[in-house]
């Protein structure tokens, strides 16, 4: 995993609540046993005017020109904000897959469905809660202005707009530390080995029936 | 002083950097099950790193998401689905891990065929790279969904980082009414808390109504819980429980089963335990429920009428329901009787088990789909289900009223194989969600019961299955 850096990047809308997995990454798209390649179909019910299969060229495709991304201001969005619930449905990664595949690094919402919460921090895509107030806010000044770009210090933990204002947000300790170090939690938890045959061994003897 | 939940939570605690709540913590696995969609990239990254599965035994898998349903003999048209379901073939073998393949009989849903087995038995801790694992949760377990970074992390370590859950109490009491079902009391839940109610809760369904639902009936709800945002649902084990699953395969057996029962016993939440939200429902005032938008939250009764947005002040909400409105092509105050339906799909992991085709069998036995109905379709859970439904000649009596009757899998639930509604086509479907172009792009799903799928059929439209003449 890629160490999160503080960036300026542009900012998109996505003024809808509950966007689920399969509006972020519709099924088809499943098929693959890759990780990467999933950007270019980010939306694409959404995105797209015809029907979207695995293997079309989408630089063939018809953009829908009514959907928010489509819109020629925001083409380099990196920090996609969003409402309630954002990521809610399937488990699948495919979704956090699709968005960091894109271009986004970061996601602001009220609130996200935990699963896909806990996804984002897999892949070092950021995901960050924000009161309603402030979310509001910035969608009312991403909306009047062309260009709009916020700063993102993970380290501080604050947004920051090019006027200077700052807004804190909270993240667990845990996961910033990964994210900010780009570390494989895997290796983090292996660390733990002779504590894990320890419990696997007290298993073993109190509930045999799970070991057969 | 321990609600089930924290019971399951604390006996597979293996580590925490600190005794604070909020603090991640390293969680036991006793139980991974696996499919093709959300491996693959889990094992690559295994292989790359050099690394191998922690216990090889803890694992069950299965290919159900892209499996066809009819013509399994001829193979896999579809390349890339194909391709899919071979790795994951391939990955099992390599690594000595047990799968049910295409052919074989024990085939189906992952979420049907572990319990099935008594590969889900209570007090384990249970994941698959799928939200709707917390069926499991029905048998006193505590049993999540799981990214493909975290399939990859359960594989190499048998643990999984995680966060205690807040706890939620949803009680049941009463006596559900005739034709009223456990997928009615789950679509009744999230009408009330809404889909994101429960993020951050472990449910835990409780009360006299939930203590009389068979395990069917409990998987149904539990399943349902992600649908209210909640990881994880869960029941309190009883004899219900028990009886289902001694004698399975993985069960255990002799003295392991006497000692395993004894502690099975103990998974309830004590008497006097708190939790941090409770929700109480009678479940006499629970009427089948139809969805009418692209939320399972979006639900009102089957007297009831589509809501009009014009009604509600929250503009965002009332954004959401116009644009709900657009998608299904419906409009304001319409009765939810009068809508009429293309297809229906009896199936899906909350309702293609042995119970919920007898139900639907029953409401169609010795009648037929309306004519207007383009395709009716009967996908149970797995070959064992599918077995017994025969032996009970209930494929007769749905071949007889003009259903197809096909092999298990995943089919028209998310509509990954060639099981599919074309655009705009409407669906009475017993599945879990109704998100735009879930069953099919421009497809429109309209979550319901078995019992109530089958009414629809008959009727090509909506109806109260309480007046079809069911016990
Ligand atoms: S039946 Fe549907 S919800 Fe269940 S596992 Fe399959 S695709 Fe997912």
């Amino acid at each position: 995993m890629e160490k999160f850096q503080t960036f300026t990047g542009v900012v998109a809308p996505l003024d809808r609540a509950n966007v689920d997995t399969d509006a972020i990454i519709p099924k088809q798209f499943l098929k693959s046993i890759k990780r990467t390649g999933f950007g270019q179909n980010l939306f694409d019910e959404w995105r797209y005017l015809d029907h979207g299969e695995p293997g079309m060229d989408v630089s063939q495709r018809q953009l829908n020109p009514d959907f928010i991304l489509n819109l020629p201001r925001y083409q380099s969005a990196s920090i996609l904000l969003a409402r309630d619930n954002f990521g809610c449905g399937s488990s699948r990664e495919h979704a956090p897959w699709a968005l960091q595949d894109y271009g986004f690094k970061v996601i602001i919402a009220p609130s996200f469905a935990d699963i896909f919460f806990n996804n984002c921090f897999k892949i070092g895509l950021l995901p960050i809660v924000l009161e309603v107030k402030f979310l509001d806010q910035l969608f009312r000044e991403v909306n009047q202005t062309e260009g709009y770009a916020l700063t993102v210090n993970l380290q501080d933990q604050v947004l920051i707009k090019s006027t200077g204002e700052h807004i804190p947000f909270t993240v667990d300790t845990f996961r910033k530390h990964c994210l900010l170090n780009g570390l494989d939690d895997i290796g983090l938890t292996l660390q733990h080995a002779e504590k894990i045959k320890a419990y696997e061994q007290k298993r073993r003897e109190q509930q045999p029936w799970l070991f057969v | 002083m321990y609600t089930l939940y924290d019971k399951l939570w604390n006996q597979h605690l293996v580590h925490t950097e600190s005794n604070d709540a909020d603090s991640m913590a390293l969680l036991y696995i006793d139980r991974h099950l696996i499919h093709e969609v959300t491996s693959p990239q889990a094992f690559e990254s295994l292989k790359l790193a050099g690394r191998k599965p922690w216990r090889v035994n803890s694992i069950l898998a299965v290919a159900d998401h892209n499996v066809p349903t009819t013509g399994r003999n001829q193979g896999i048209n579809d390349p890339v689905s194909r391709l899919q379901v071979d790795t994951l073939d391939e990955n099992c073998e390599e690594l000595g891990i047990t799968e049910f393949k295409m052919h074989d009989m024990r085939q189906g849903i992952v979420h049907v065929i572990g319990p099935e087995q008594g590969a889900t038995l209570p007090g384990m801790t249970v994941v698959c790279g799928d939200s709707h694992t917390s069926t499991h949760g029905a048998f006193g377990c505590l049993a999540f969904g799981i990214g493909t970074s975290e399939v990859e992390h359960v594989l190499a370590t048998q643990c999984l980082l995680a966060k205690k859950s807040r706890t939620m109490r949803i009680v049941v009491e009463g006596k559900l009414g005739l034709g009223v079902t456990a997928k009615d009391i789950a679509l009744a839940v999230i009408g009330k808390i809404g889909t994101a109610g429960g993020t951050g809760y472990a449910i835990e369904f409780a009360g006299s109504a939930i203590q009389s639902l068979s395990m069917e009936g409990r998987m149904t709800l539990c399943n349902m819980a992600i649908e209210a945002g909640a990881r994880a649902g869960m029941v309190a084990v009883d004899d219900t429980t028990i009886e289902y699953i001694k004698g399975r395969p993985f069960a255990p057996q002799g003295d392991l089963w006497d000692r395993a029962v004894a502690y099975w016993r103990t998974l309830h939440s004590d008497a006097d335990a708190e939790f941090d939200k409770s929700i109480t429902l009678n479940a006499a005032e629970i009427r089948p429920q139809v969805t009418w938008g692209t939320s399972p939250e979006m639900v009102t009764t089957i007297d009831g009428c589509v809501p009009d947005p014009a009604n509600v002040a929250d503009q965002i909400k009332r954004h959401d329901m116009e644009q709900a409105l657009k998608y299904m092509d419906l409009q304001p105050n319409t009765p939810i009787q009068s809508i009429m339906l293309d297809k229906i799909f009896i199936g899906s992991c909350t309702n293609s088990r042995i119970e919920d085709l007898r139900a639907a069998a029953e409401v169609i036995r010795d009648r037929h789909i309306a004519p207007t109905i383009k395709l009716a379709l009967v996908v149970p859970g797995s070959g064992l289900v599918k077995q017994q439904a025969e032996k009970e000649g209930l494929d007769k009596i749905f071949v007889a009223a003009g259903f197809e009757w096909r092999e298990p899998g995943c089919s028209m639930c998310l509509a990954m194989n060639d099981d599919r509604l074309s655009r705009g086509e409407r669906c009475a479907s017993t599945s879990n969600r109704n998100f735009e172009g879930r069953q099919g792009p421009g497809g429109r799903t309209h979550l319901v019961s078995p019992a109530m799928a089958a009414a629809a059929a008959v009727e090509g439209h909506f109806v109260d299955v309480s007046k079809f003449g069911i016990s």
